[in-house]
């Protein structure tokens, strides 16, 4: 693929000669553990940059002192929502400076976010028309939609999210039937034939012996994890942790320790001090060890090294808990996640936990495994005890997505679907790293994080997409680092070469007008000159 | 020129100096710097690695470590895994294992699980939408379903603002850590129910548990706190506190006093949550909860949090109030920014759920009537004392006596309930988890009343609970 060029790539976590491998080092990756290359980067960008980025962040701050103590002092006009007169002398229930930020940064660009459409989130979608009279403060709708905006935001990475009535043709019915309730819990009367159904079809899927589905996937996390862990385990949890996961480790009551993200040694090092000094002070040994990890990070696009930690989970004998909410049905030959593109099987990982609502285009999580597991979830998890199930006409579109990606009914729709994506990843990808911006990530990962840095030019970059009828999605501060601040794109099976060639398009036009193009290791913006046809002619 | 002779001059005092310094100073100067060079070279040791074993103990002790197994084994007699499977909708009558049955055990109090209307109102939005909404809400996931459900949400139940969750347990279990944080205070009731719990947990404040409905208790624990925050004013000035209670107890079947609990928060300056599941579409002339039902200004209460899942049967939780509190959540409820929003299909259909019970509010009447008149009929079994307000739709059947151990009694009632099943009323156990509970409540039936039971129906459940109660219990 990329042999003959000469470019250099910062690959994170090389594993050293203290793990567990076997056989001579090869390649840039590790070993005889992977059976494809495995490439990431995640390139640092111009120290000018950081710099610019602080100071804008500084900037930010001295003036949003200002509008405060203009505020306070009633120089100008306070809009926000005040307290009740009955309740002012009760102790207050905002700090002042804990919304600092959210009052005089977020508040700024704010109109980025929570854009509320009125169509089905596919490849192009409708975006209500939205203005505000007070530098966003409040939002008013002019009635107009903004039509055909293209959709690089959803998670939509196999196209299922979809009207076409063919397709709902089996979820119209179900929903006839069933209605959308079901009031009651699944070890109460909330257990349907759907459930158990759909429970088979994902064990079928993954190629493990049981399944079980949960109406949330946030709340699959939080309500699991507790049950299987408790007080004396340790669980040891990626840096980059989605906060269901987070929040399902602290209400569990285990001990919790970090390890750098995807960093083989930081969690090898991790792991030799659990086991040999065990608990703290006690010295007591620990109950058990679990690993939670992700199947693809959605804010780095990164993916997990599953090969080297499932052998280091078989030396040190610990547990692994994989959450594919973003990796399920988005990569793997045939779409069956991170197990299936590594070429492992579903039996190296403990705990296969994933969400519907990315890939399938529905809503609700599993956790599937060992039968034993299983049972012990049925019994034991708090959503089978205390929440309701999931809505059956919810269940029969996961149901008959997942048929579709089987091929089970009778199409290779599926199959087709899981290649379209990956080349539309692919060609997205390759297209933005030669245009010479910063991306993270994997190269096969549909997650594409695009490095904006600047505070500034999140808002700018959004606004001026949509102008150009492009819809994206930015983060900035806190969900990731402050200097980190990143435009991302999740591309989708759904996408035809049009639409990501005018995406791609804008982007290089954007690219130049807000100085995005940070990267040191790209080609200038015309790679056609470049093809290496015409460089074998030279001699 | 001049500076560098200078420069010579200094030079030539400081050897001077050096030569005429005597020997002990010398010597101490000296040690000093080798001591400062080691110092400067040796390697910072941790604490935790000063450990004595060598290599071949660490790998000796990292052979030998067995971990527990990832889960313990599950008899295969457990009653959660021999769970009821229901063949079709759980509507009215409901196919339980092959059976077909009365429905007495779906939250579906106003009869709107198999309502055309609802059913057509969630076609229409699957056309339009399709199934899931793909992302989060501040990610292109807020659908126009969702800001109109959210605004006929509070404006029915008469509050500025309303906020949607995907999931009903998610709901308070999101809305209580987005306030209380470590070092707050919480007042709740011993009965509250598991997601309050989960909650309360999140939060990391301080619990503080009332005895269930005892104002007298819940007033000593205030008074203490005030006792507390004189001894440490300026603590107490940051100290943020709460009162947390259900409109109608899922576990006991009563109602909260709420005229007592807001003079309480009046003289001791608390924050009332208040958590409506089980009351919403239930209590009061219109179906708008506790507050109708005792005819207190809903501005009083500062949170409502309730899910839809119970009397608007359709999926997820809503929270209402004023502006000030719920708009926090929008940036820090977790369960709101962190996961995929509700599916269009299901706002909808909660939307035209709240349509039906704003334009038939005599539903609610009906419905009363139908508590009042099972709880009658439900008196007087032997064995069995019902648990519950008269007009509480959903009850509790507990045994008398307690025949010694939890298993036993639960093992009892099942006996009771599969003899209702065999004979046409489809009735469940209320489930718990045992070891994680705090206040497990003891074994029981749920009762659970709905409009679309007729009187006869009614009647009949009566009348079989009391022979299955002869036939089993004596």
């Amino acid at each position: 693929m990329r042999t003959g060029e000469e470019r250099k790539w910062e690959i994170l976590g090389v594993v050293s000669s203290n793990c567990s491998v076997k056989g001579p080092k090869n390649g840039i990756s590790n070993g005889t553990l992977y059976k494809k290359t495995f490439i990431e980067h995640f390139e640092q960008a111009p120290m000018y940059v950081a710099v610019f980025t602080f100071v804008g962040f500084a900037v930010g701050t001295i003036f949003g002192y200002l509008r405060d103590f203009m505020r306070a002092w009633g120089l100008e006009k306070r809009n926000i929502a005040a307290e009740r007169e009955q309740q002012k002398d009760f102790v207050p229930l905002y700090q002042d400076f804990e919304n600092f930020y959210t009052r005089n940064l977020y508040l700024r660009i704010r109109d980025n976010w929570n854009r509320p459409i009125c169509s089905v989130p596919g490849p192009q979608f409708d975006l209500m028309e939205r203005v505000t009279d007070d530098y966003n403060w409040t939002f008013r709708f002019t009635g107009r939609t903004i039509r055909n905006v293209i959709n690089m935001g959803s998670y939509n990475y196999l196209g299922f999210a979809e009207t076409d009535v063919n397709a709902l043709k089996t979820v119209t019915i179900e929903l006839k039937k069933y209605g959308t309730g079901v009031c009651s819990t699944r070890q109460e009367m909330g257990t349907l034939d759907k459930h158990v159904e759909l429970e088979k079809l994902v064990a079928k899927f993954l190629g493990v012996e049981d399944a079980m589905v949960f109406g949330m996937g946030f709340a699959t996390n939080s309500m699991n994890i507790p049950a299987l862990v408790g007080k004396g385990c340790l669980i040891l949890s990626d840096e980059l942790n989605h906060t269901s996961l987070v929040l399902g480790a602290r209400l569990s009551g285990a001990t919790i320790r970090i390890f750098k993200h995807n960093n083989m040694q930081s969690l090898e090092k991790l792991l030799r001090d659990a086991i040999i000094h065990g608990q703290p002070r006690t010295h007591r040994a620990w109950r058990k060890i679990i690993i939670l990890v992700e199947g693809i990070y959605s804010m780095e696009g990164s993916i997990v090294r599953l090969p080297e930690i499932v052998s280091l989970k078989n030396k040190y004998k610990a547990y692994l808990y994989l959450d594919e909410a973003h990796s399920i049905g988005a990569v793997g030959a045939t779409g069956r996640g991170v197990v299936e593109y590594f070429g492992m099987s579903p039996d190296d990982v403990d705990v296969l936990m994933g969400t519907f609502t990315k890939s399938f285009g529905a809503a609700g999580g599993y956790i599937a495994g060992k039968k034993g597991l299983v049972d012990f979830l049925r019994t034991h998890s708090h959503s089978a005890v205390y929440a309701t199930s999931m809505c059956p006409a919810v269940a029969e579109q996961i149901i008959r997505a997942m048929k579709c990606l089987m091929g089970l009914d009778g199409t290779t729709q599926g199959l087709q679907r899981v290649r379209q994506l990956e080349k539309n990843t692919r060609y997205f990808r390759r297209k933005l790293h030669e245009m010479g911006f910063i991306i993270y990530g994997n190269d096969d990962s549909p997650v594409v994080p695009l490095l904006l840095y600047m505070p500034g030019k999140i808002g700018a970059f959004a606004r001026r997409m949509l102008e150009k009828n492009i819809g994206v999605v930015v983060v900035g501060f806190p969900a990731t680092p402050i200097t980190e601040s990143r435009a991302r794109f999740c591309v989708s099976a759904a996408h035809t070469r049009e639409m990501l060639d005018t995406v791609l398009n804008a982007l290089d036009e954007l690219g130049d007008f807000l100085h995005l193009k940070y990267s040191r290791y790209s080609k200038s913006s015309h790679p056609e000159l470049y093809e290496e046809s015409r460089l074998e002619l030279e001699d | 020129m001049a500076a560098g002779v200078g420069q010579q001059w200094v030079l030539v005092e400081m050897v001077q100096a050096f030569y005429e310094a005597p020997a002990y100073h010398l010597i101490l100067e000296g040690i000093l710097i080798l001591w400062i060079i080691r110092l400067l070279f040796s390697k910072t040791y941790k604490l935790q690695e000063r450990s004595d074993l060598t290599l071949k103990e660490k790998e000796e002790l990292i052979e030998e470590w067995q971990p527990e197994p990832l889960v313990p084994p599950v008899p295969k007699d457990h009653p959660a895994l021999n769970y009821n499977i229901v063949s079709g909708p759980p509507t009215h009558i409901i196919t339980v294992n092959g059976k077909e049955c009365i429905n007495f055990a779906s939250f579906n109090f106003l009869g709107l699980l198999n309502n055309e209307n609802v059913k057509s109102a969630a076609q229409a939005s699957l056309k339009k939408y399709g199934v899931g909404t793909c992302g989060p809400r501040g990610f292109y996931g807020t659908f126009d379903v969702h800001l109109e459900l959210e605004e006929r949400l509070a404006k029915f139940m008469r509050t500025e603002e309303a906020i949607i969750y995907s999931y009903g347990f998610a709901t308070i279990a999101s809305a209580i850590p987005a306030y209380s944080k470590r070092g707050d205070i919480v007042f709740v009731d011993e009965a509250a129910c598991f997601a309050i719990q989960k909650g309360l947990q999140a939060s990391r404040s301080n619990i503080k548990l009332f005895k269930h409905n005892d104002m007298a208790d819940l007033e000593r624990l205030l008074k203490e706190q005030e006792t507390e925050d004189q001894k440490n004013p300026r603590k107490a000035r940051v100290t943020r506190r709460f009162i947390v209670v259900e409109g109608l107890y899922m576990n006991t079947g009563d109602i909260c006093p709420l005229p007592e609990l807001i003079k309480l928060k009046y003289k001791y300056k608390v924050r009332i949550f208040l958590e409506e599941s089980l009351s919403f579409g239930v209590l009061g002339e219109h179906g708008r909860g506790i507050t109708e039902h005792f005819g207190i200004n809903i501005d009083d209460i500062d949170l409502i949090s309730a899910n839809m899942e119970n009397s608007l049967a359709s999926i997820g939780g809503f929270c209402c109030g004023r502006s000030f509190i719920i708009d926090h959540q929008r940036l820090s409820g977790q369960g709101y920014c962190f996961s995929a929003s509700l599916p269009p299909l299901l706002a909808a259909a909660a939307i035209e759920a709240l349509n039906i019970m704003e334009d038939n509010p005599d539903i609610f009447q009906t419905l009363r009537a139908k508590c009042e008149r099972i709880h009658k009929a439900l008196q007087g079994i032997s064995g069995l004392k019902v648990v519950g307000e008269s007009f509480s739709p959903a009850l509790h059947l507990q045994l008398e006596e307690s025949c010694g151990s939890r298993e036993n009694d639960v093992k009892l009632l099942k006996r009771v309930v599969d003899y209702c099943m065999n004979s046409g009323i489809a009735l469940t156990q209320a489930r718990y988890l045992e070891k994680e509970e705090k206040c497990l409540p003891p074994p029981s039936i749920r009762v659970v009343v709905t409009v679309e039971q007729t009187e006869q129906e009614l009647d009949k459940a009566a009348s079989l609970l009391k022979e299955a109660a002869q036939s089993v219990l004596n």
